[in-house]
């Protein structure tokens, strides 16, 4: 047997199932100090499974799909056992413990690795395994995670377990709701449009002068390069401290980008191409909308989704330095200095999804909009 | 090629860039003028001073002490002053305090090029990574990290990692993803003939990353390195602001905007502007030299 890595995983789930059989579960608990895994029922069957498919996996008798849903539903059923053996107040978890721990990981990586060499030529498999692979990483972040914060015994104050601000979401809605308004629909929103679109009208109005496109094309990429976000107190204090403040630190960041970005796109379209229209006898304006522009969109896209990542930073930062009593970027910083870190968690998996979810909508519009082009097309 | 051809070309090229910048400093100064000119009526007012000239309103309006908008002289002279005037001992030296910013700006690029460099060649030749890990790694930067900025650098006060490590932490966060991206871009880089010619060889996978896949990777390493160490900036600045203004170039943002001293958040944005630049230039400088000795420089 040649040392590849899925033997290696095998290998280290079945010593991890194994391991779990021969050290103990907990050390130092109330009344004994060493508890084996003999009481532990869901463990127990656990790591039986997991020897039986770590063994199935390495003798190679279990092949293809078979092999393949045993061993997530062992990695997943151990995720579980694990997860609810640490709700009961026992002693420290011992090494027992994390040997077990190591077998269920071991055996949710050889299913990743199994799922990603899966060739299909069906366009919806190939889909699915493009999202199966990453949410299956995603969700055994969140398992270990979970694992090692109340296994270790980490104060909630520094990293609190994944399901504390879970829980802590599902209570403080309200609050999420209005920062969520205060932060995204008002500052980022309008301040992300009139940014992009102040950037995309001046390359147009400077597209026909190729002495200010000169000018301004280094000069933005310089500006571009620089700690924008600084500008934040600026404007704090000439526009007050609610929303149109961040809005305009919003604008700043995000008008240069989109200037750049467009300015290179409007002078993508080939020398050919233009020849073309001018053999059509098309007036500047229809080369602009039926040519240039549509060449463009790629570049405009990007621009797009660049700025969707620094319109969040902008109007959170801008939030730092001052602001009526609500806002993402006001509640991080005053949950942080009372400690409420669940609460900082919780804005930030809603930052997270929401910056997610802003990006995926791009480019979602974006694949609508240059289904013509190769980067598109081809996948 | 005679030396005026030269000159030629390069007034071409600076000339737009010039006059560019010549307009926005003389729209700087009207900005400053009207932006100003009411607080400067006011004060007027206040001093009972009825007849005073356009050109003393202009020259009043741009010489005031906490402005709403600083006209750029006294932005330079405010840089002058912290800069080459004050001892660079002194904690109102913005040498000082540039020095600070720049050092965790450096250790947060350097750890961010070197996690993003590991990250590239792990997701280059291992399949599941590859499929399993990029799209997080995106996904990474959707979030608004700088938003964690304080959270990062209060958790890891109270475990008693303080100063450098925790701003250079966030710098090296923001900095690590170009670095991924373009490095996986640039170790796939090799065409498939390269990669047959390196197997006719019967080279081993390390001989195929050594010296195939890591030298054609170079151009690509230098390109994200500049968005890097630009990010990596404006990571060590933001972080800065919850470490309640101690010292750095973020630290004198927040100080000016709580005592409304315009004229120093300005000086402190300049020099942060200033800052990048000769950053970008550094690392472009670099990827020259590099290029030129590994006989890959584009003429």
């Amino acid at each position: 047997m040649t040392l590849t890595l899925r033997s290696v995983l095998a290998v280290a789930a079945l010593v991890g199932a194994l391991g779990g059989f021969i050290v103990p579960i907990e050390i130092g608990g109330a009344d004994t100090d060493r508890v084996m895994i003999w009481p532990h029922g869901a463990l127990l069957v656990f790591a039986g499974l997991a020897v039986l498919t770590a063994m199935a996996a390495i003798s190679d008798r279990l092949r293809g799909p078979l092999l393949l849903a045993a061993l997530f539903l062992v990695a997943h059923f151990g995720a579980y056992a694990l997860i609810s053996s640490l709700g009961d107040e026992a002693g420290k978890r011992g090494p027992g413990f994390w040997s077990l721990v190591v077998a269920a990981w071991a055996l949710a990586w050889l299913v990743a690795d199994r799922v990603a060499a899966i060739e299909s030529r069906d366009r919806l498999k190939q889909r699915l395994l493009a999202i199966a692979i990453p949410a299956l990483f995603g969700m055994w972040i969140l398992i270990l995670w979970e694992i090692i914060v109340r296994g270790f015994d980490i104060p909630a104050v520094l990293l609190p377990p994944p399901s504390a601000i879970g829980a802590r979401i599902a209570t403080s809605v309200p609050t999420l709701w209005a920062d969520f308004q205060q932060t995204i629909l008002k500052a980022v929103l309008i301040g992300y449009i009139l940014g992009c679109g102040a950037g995309l009208v001046v390359a147009i109005l400077i597209d026909r002068s190729s002495f200010l496109q000169r000018g301004l094309l280094p000069i933005g990429n310089l500006v571009s390069a620089l700690p924008i976000v600084g500008v934040a107190p600026i404007m704090v204090m000439w526009f007050g401290f609610d929303w149109p403040s961040k809005a305009a630190v919003v604008i700043i960041m995000t008008f240069f980008p989109m200037l750049v970005n467009t300015m290179a796109g409007l002078a993508s379209a080939s020398a050919m191409q233009r020849d073309l229209m001018k053999t059509y006898a098309a007036s500047y304006w229809q080369t602009l909308f039926k040519l240039r522009l549509p060449e463009a969109l790629p570049f405009i896209f990007n621009a797009l989704k660049i700025n969707s990542t620094l319109a969040l930073i902008g109007a959170i930062v801008a939030e730092f330095f001052g602001t009526p009593i609500v806002g993402m970027g006001f509640r991080i910083s005053t949950e942080v200095g009372r400690m409420n870190i669940d609460m900082v968690w919780a804005e930030i998996a809603m930052a997270a999804v929401a910056g997610s979810l802003f990006y995926g909508a791009i480019a979602l519009t974006e694949r609508v909009f240059t289904f013509w082009h190769p980067s598109i097309r081809g996948s | 090629m005679t030396p005026r051809v030269d000159l030629q070309k390069f007034l071409a090229r600076a000339g737009p860039v010039v006059v560019v910048v010549l307009a926005i400093f003389t729209l700087w100064y009207i900005a400053a003028v009207l932006l100003n000119a009411p607080a400067q009526r006011d004060a007027y007012a206040r001093a009972k001073v009825v007849d005073y000239s356009t050109g003393q309103l202009i020259a009043d309006t741009t010489s005031q002490r906490r402005p709403v908008l600083p006209a750029p002289h006294q932005v330079v002279e405010e840089i002058y002053k912290t800069t080459v005037l004050k001892k660079v001992t002194s904690k109102r030296s913005l040498i000082h305090h540039s020095w600070v910013t720049l050092s965790s700006t450096m250790l947060g690029f350097l750890l961010g090029t070197a996690l993003g460099t590991l990250l590239a060649v792990a997701i280059v030749h291992n399949r599941t990574l590859d499929k399993s890990m990029m799209p997080w790694v995106i996904a990474s930067q959707t979030i608004p990290i700088l938003a964690i900025a304080p959270l990062i650098i209060v958790v890891l006060n109270a475990i008693g990692i303080q100063g450098l490590l925790p701003k250079a932490f966030i710098s090296m966060y923001l900095s690590f993803f170009p670095v991924t991206v373009g490095m996986v871009k640039g170790l796939r880089s090799p065409e498939i003939i390269h990669l047959d010619l390196m197997r006719t060889y019967s080279a081993s996978p390390w001989d195929v990353f050594w010296k195939l896949r890591w030298p054609s990777s170079v151009p690509y390493l230098f390109t994200s390195m500049k968005v890097a160490i630009a990010i990596s900036l404006v990571g060590a600045i933001v972080s800065e602001l919850p470490t309640g203004a101690v010292a750095g170039l973020g630290a004198r943002l927040l100080a000016g905007s709580y005592y409304g001293q315009t004229i120093q958040i300005w000086s402190a944005l300049v020099m942060a502007a200033l800052l990048a630049a000769i950053l970008v230039t550094l690392v472009g400088v670099a990827n020259k030299a590099v290029l030129r000795r590994m006989g890959m420089a584009s003429t």
